[in-house]
């Protein structure tokens, strides 16, 4: 496979089916839990089993959660909705239908943007359409002493799932990958779903042709491919740039164009970077949707949909802006700290209220807050210290006490001591130098240093930054930009 | 009288007083089963011990002075598509041979929680599809009156047991009329009440918006009886009616006078069997002689509740009878050949010789799935599955399964504006008396027409009651239905209980000598 | 006859169900008879009509997010034609998802 052209002679289209597992107790129509990791088929009762004579009822706390997610991603929410089902045989799907929702979906005609925080694109999505449905189980091949059989563990049946439908109106598979992103730091930020793909909490499959213009102006469209077994973020971006070059290179070499096949699957294969064809299947399509007899209809009201609005908190988009504007941080700035979650933000806030400096209060988050976290592989809710401790470091460095650096050593020490600030600040015999005492340092160096004298009476102003480092070594309080103002003004006087 | 000729009613109050034991009672109905059952084939499943063991333990907790429930020590037959968890459970399906639930249906809980006795599992129509109880996988039913005739379907086996005395009540289930109409081809009384007044819960489902559960028993009151331990709302079910439950036994002794019955003249049309005309007019007579009046009505549409209900059951059942499919429990046959009923080490089914089923398949799975279902399944129910599929399919769900959805709001809309001028409606349960064993199953059209009176009870939710109403010449019991508005349970089963209190018929018992 | 007999191999193969060719042949003559018999609904005109899938007007019936006993993986097992003790066993899928 060539590389992507830098300049491409296509536009490749995008849109994606997303499936978040809701973060509800239990599954969407029986009181089985719904964690994750549980030894095969112990999170099964007689509904989700299928058994004969089972009945589903519908869990509220997801038909909450899924509002939530609908209006969050800016979905008209329909007043009356039901369920249907959706019939095939497979052996994950014990009932031989799975509940979903056909042609009067909870929500519709929605949008949710991803902005670039370098800027390199922005890009507003429409959904489709966002329904609840249930999950099937899991399917396991076993090749164990050749035996050629598949093992169904039903612990997944019946979990609670979003679907998440969005037109064609990604133009790159970077876009795709940050779409994702937003979406699920959307969704995680407001309790929807922990979308873990790892975990299977969130699935994709992408909805990919290209546009090509042809030299007379028109446009030709290659068939649309669906993309299936994306496992990540990355890997969804490396398949939609993997197949976009296929398909161009199929083009050229077939000329075939929307409309003249089926819609075709293909599998992503992350170890080979290739998507592969899928066996092709006739009848399929054919699910012979009905609506559920079982579960009644829903309406929802007015009222219901103002009180989730009301309980929602705040969107990262939002609170990207909200942050940027009361602590004047940077678009940039922002952006980091939302990607870090709720509890982060939060942290964030009180300690830019502590220190009085949203700007200084930002930098300490992510240059030093941050680090710590990511050595420690921790959460901010495992963070040993409390807002206020690295306020105060922030306060002392405004009020000159000591500088930055010095003001990391102190940070570095009340988090292996488990001390306060204060008790650090004495141990590390750190006190504010007087003017005199600097002078007579000052002194001390451009005597032990004619050769740096020299160059600086040359015109070398930045010859004395060498002597910064013998400053802290005689006084490790001192203020390095002190000493060099210290230091030139001294040399100027002659 | 023998303990097995008494009324329901009777032998609770007998129990309650002290003058009978249940034991002494289950034994009195076990020996009627074991003495004619083997002519009638209405059980499957007897379990003797266990039955005894469940009398043991409430004359025990009697003679201790502790409380026991309102139906304690009575006999109950539980037709064999509901789930109960210390009997198999099979709807009389080679696909479901050895099936054990592991948990009673809502209803059968509620009854063992009454202290009632569940002495066993009855026959039916296979999946509750048909109208003759002929579809059983595991032989016909006798209809008690005429060994050589049809009890009805599909709760056949609960009718011909509760016409037997082989036990004093039995719960069936009716999606078009399988309640009703075996009742009355086997002379007893047989109540659907209103859909979602019983919980569905633990009943294998064949069309779920149409299926209800139901007793049947000699009488109105026995019925009632039974009614008020197993109506009731159940949040396991989400289309159960969430509103209280009347006293039906008490609700029973106001007269007649002043009802107002519909009679429907299109009723009596063509294809209804004059002895059963004659038998349906001599009761409206009897009616309008207790002081109520008879009023004709219209409903427009009744014609049609044939083909709408023969769409709309099979298509829901296409649906429900999918996870038959030999992966996760029933019937297996296996790639290579061979079928096996290995679950619990149940009943062992048999591949029937010759039948060769078409291939190739696109995978073992496929095959796995295709065969266990062509041999596990009846003629009637793949019928059923083949025909709903189709309806719902690509290109025709518009036509049949969306149109029959519309039909059956007409139909719904008939009974309401009838039933702004009438308190109930009036008229036969089936259009003949009980036929041959043999004489319809060659023709399923001909086996759909029997629930031409009863369908439309089920499309539109509402409830229905059938009792005897005379004898043909022939000596075959002539069944008449009463149909009343959604929740008119208590109007009913009061009407049908003063009928009966004018009236001898539901106490005619068949000579079935042991 | 409204159903030919591919028709009914095609819905066969929808329903999962093997036909042998009696009952191909059978089934294709009972199921135009039937089909015929039910086609009579188009008589009616119904386009002021909506349709009714649940006879009774009931909405929004829920139950709250609480867990509830579930079976033992003995109990959910107990009916199953193969299994290993902790899962159900059937041929194999291979490469295959279920729905397109």
């Amino acid at each position: 496979m060539t590389a992507t052209p830098a300049a491409e002679p296509y536009t490749t289209v995008i849109g994606l089916e997303v499936h978040v597992q809701l973060q509800t107790r239990t599954k969407l129509f029986c009181g089985c839990p719904t964690t994750f990791g549980a030894p095969p088929n112990t999170q099964v009762c007689p509904t989700c089993l299928g058994l004969p004579g089972s009945l589903p009822v519908m869990n509220r706390r997801a038909f909450e959660l899924a509002l939530r997610a609908a209006l969050a991603l800016d979905c008209r929410i329909a007043p009356f909705t039901k369920w249907d089902r959706k019939n095939y045989f497979y052996p994950d799907l014990p009932k031989g239908y799975q509940i979903s929702q056909y042609d009067l979906p909870f929500s519709s005609a929605g949008q949710l943007e991803v902005v670039d925080p370098k800027g390199a694109f922005s890009r507003r999505v429409r959904i489709t359409r966002v329904h609840l449905e249930e999950d099937a189980g899991k399917s396991m091949h076993d090749e164990a002493a050749g035996v050629a059989d598949s093992r169904i563990d039903l612990n997944r049946a019946g979990t609670p799932l979003c679907e998440i439908v969005s037109e064609p109106d990604l133009r790159s598979p970077q876009e795709a990958r940050a779409w994702l992103g937003e979406l699920r730091l959307l969704l995680v930020y407001l309790g929807v779903s922990d979308c873990n793909m790892q975990e299977g909490s969130l699935r994709v499959d992408a909805n990919v042709n290209l546009h090509i213009p042809r030299p007379d102006g028109s446009l030709a469209k290659t068939p649309i491919v669906e993309i299936k077994n994306m496992n990540s973020f990355r890997s969804v971006e490396r398949a939609l740039a993997y197949e976009a070059v296929r398909q161009f290179e199929e083009w050229q070499a077939t000329g075939a164009e929307l409309g003249s096949a089926p819609k075709q699957t293909r599998g992503w294969d992350d170890a080979a970077g290739v998507t592969r064809g899928q066996r092709h299947k006739e009848e399929s399509s054919d699910y012979r949707y009905f609506p559920e007899p079982d579960l009644v209809p829903v309406t929802v009201s007015e009222e219901q949909v103002a009180a989730v609005r009301a309980a929602m908190g705040e969107p990262p988009s939002v609170l990207r802006n909200l942050l940027a504007e009361r602590w004047k941080i940077s678009a940039y700035d922002a952006d980091v700290l939302v990607n870090q979650g709720r509890p982060l933000v939060d942290w964030y806030e009180q300690l830019a209220t502590l220190s009085g400096d949203g700007k200084a209060a930002s930098n300490w988050m992510q240059q030093d807050v941050l680090r710590t976290l990511n050595e420690r592989g921790a959460t901010i809710g495992e963070f040993p210290l409390e807002p206020a401790a690295v306020a105060e470091i922030i306060v002392r460095i405004a009020k000159g006490e000591f500088d930055t650096s010095r003001g990391r050593e102190i940070f570095a020490a009340v988090l292996e001591s488990g001390t306060s600030v204060a008790e650090v600040v004495a141990a590390l015999g750190i006190a504010a130098v007087g003017d005199d005492e600097l002078e007579a340092l000052c002194r001390e160096l451009l005597a032990a240093n004619p050769k740096i004298v020299a160059d600086v009476q040359g015109g070398k102003e930045q010859a004395a930054a060498g002597l910064i480092g013998q400053a802290k070594k005689k006084n490790p309080n001192v203020n390095p930009a002190k000493v060099r103002a210290m230091c030139l003004e001294l040399i100027r006087r002659g | 009288m023998h303990l097995s000729e008494r009324s329901a009613t009777d032998l609770v109050a007998a129990v309650r007083a002290g003058e009978l034991t249940a034991t002494a009672c289950t034994t009195a109905f076990l020996d009627r089963i074991a003495a004619v059952d083997g002519r009638v084939n209405a059980f499957l499943a007897v379990d003797r011990d266990a039955a005894l063991a469940q009398a043991a333990a409430i004359d025990e907790r009697i003679a201790a002075g502790r409380p026991v429930g309102p139906l304690a020590g009575l006999p109950v037959a539980v037709k064999d598509a509901l789930c109960t968890a210390d009997l198999p459970t099979t709807c009389a399906s080679r696909m479901l041979a050895g099936y054990r639930p592991p948990t009673d249906a809502f209803v059968v809980a509620r009854l063992r929680a009454a202290d009632a006795v569940i002495v066993g599992k009855t026959n039916i129509d296979e999946f509750a599809m048909g109208g003759s109880n002929e579809n059983s996988a595991f032989g016909d039913v006798h209809n008690p009156w005429d060994l050589t005739r049809a009890p009805g379907g599909s709760s056949g086996g609960s009718a011909a047991c509760v016409a037997a005395d082989m036990a004093p009540v039995a719960i069936g289930s009716d999606t078009g009329g399988s309640i009703r109409q075996p009742a009355g081809l086997c002379g007893i009384t047989g109540f659907k009440p209103t859909y979602g007044r019983i919980s569905r819960r633990g009943l294998v489902a064949f069309a779920s918006s149409l299926d209800q559960i139901g007793p049947m028993a000699r009488s109105a009151a026995d019925c009632a009886l039974v009614m008020e331990t197993i109506a009731g709302h159940d949040p396991g079910d989400a289309t159960s009616l969430a509103v209280p439950v009347p006293a039906y036994t008490a609700a029973l002794d106001q007269p007649l006078a002043g009802l107002r019955v519909g009679r429907v003249p299109a009723h009596f049309g063509p294809g209804l069997d004059p002895e059963v005309a004659a038998g349906v007019e001599q009761a409206l007579a009897a009616f309008e002689a207790a002081g109520a009046t008879i009023h004709e009505v219209d409903l427009p549409h009744a014609a049609y509740g044939i083909p709408t209900y023969y769409l709309i059951a099979p298509c829901e059942a296409s649906s429900n009878l999918a996870r038959y499919d030999g992966a996760h429990y029933g019937v297996r046959a296996e790639p290579g050949g061979g079928v096996r009923a290995e679950p619990g080490g149940g009943v062992r089914a048999e591949l029937g010789g010759g039948n060769a089923a078409l291939g190739p398949f696109d995978s073992p799975l496929v095959e796995m799935y295709c065969r266990s279902r062509a041999e596990g399944f009846g003629p009637e129910v793949k019928r059923r599955i083949m025909l709903g599929t189709y309806a719902l399919s690509a290109g025709y769900y518009d036509a049949f399964y969306a149109k029959a959805l519309r039909v059956r709001r007409l139909i719904q809309q008939d009974f309401l504006r009838a039933f702004e001028t009438v308190d109930v409606i009036a008229g036969p349960v089936s259009p003949t008396p009980a036929f041959k064993l043999g004489e319809k199953t060659g023709d399923p059209l001909a086996m759909y027409l029997v629930d031409m009176y009863t369908v439309g009870t089920n499309l539109a939710g509402i409830g229905g009651i059938s009792f005897p109403c005379g004898f043909t010449a022939g000596g075959l019991p002539i069944g008449f239905q009463l149909q009343g508005p959604a929740l008119s349970e208590p109007l009913l089963l009061r009407a049908a209980h003063q009928y009966q209190q004018l009236t001898d018929w539901h106490l005619r018992r068949p000579a079935l000598v042991p | 006859m409204s159903l030919t007999r591919q028709d009914v191999a095609k819905v066969g193969l929808l329903a999962r169900l093997a036909l042998t060719e009696a009952e191909l042949e059978r089934m294709t003559g009972e199921l135009s008879k039937i089909v015929d018999f039910v086609s009579q609904l188009g008589e009616l005109d119904t386009s002021a009509v909506e349709p009714l899938a649940h006879p009774l007007d009931t909405r929004n019936v829920f139950r709250e997010d609480e867990p509830q006993p579930s079976l033992s993986t003995a109990q959910a097992l107990a009916n199953a034609p193969r299994h290993d003790g902790s899962c159900f066993l059937v041929p194999a899928v291979l490469g295959e998802t279920g729905a397109a």
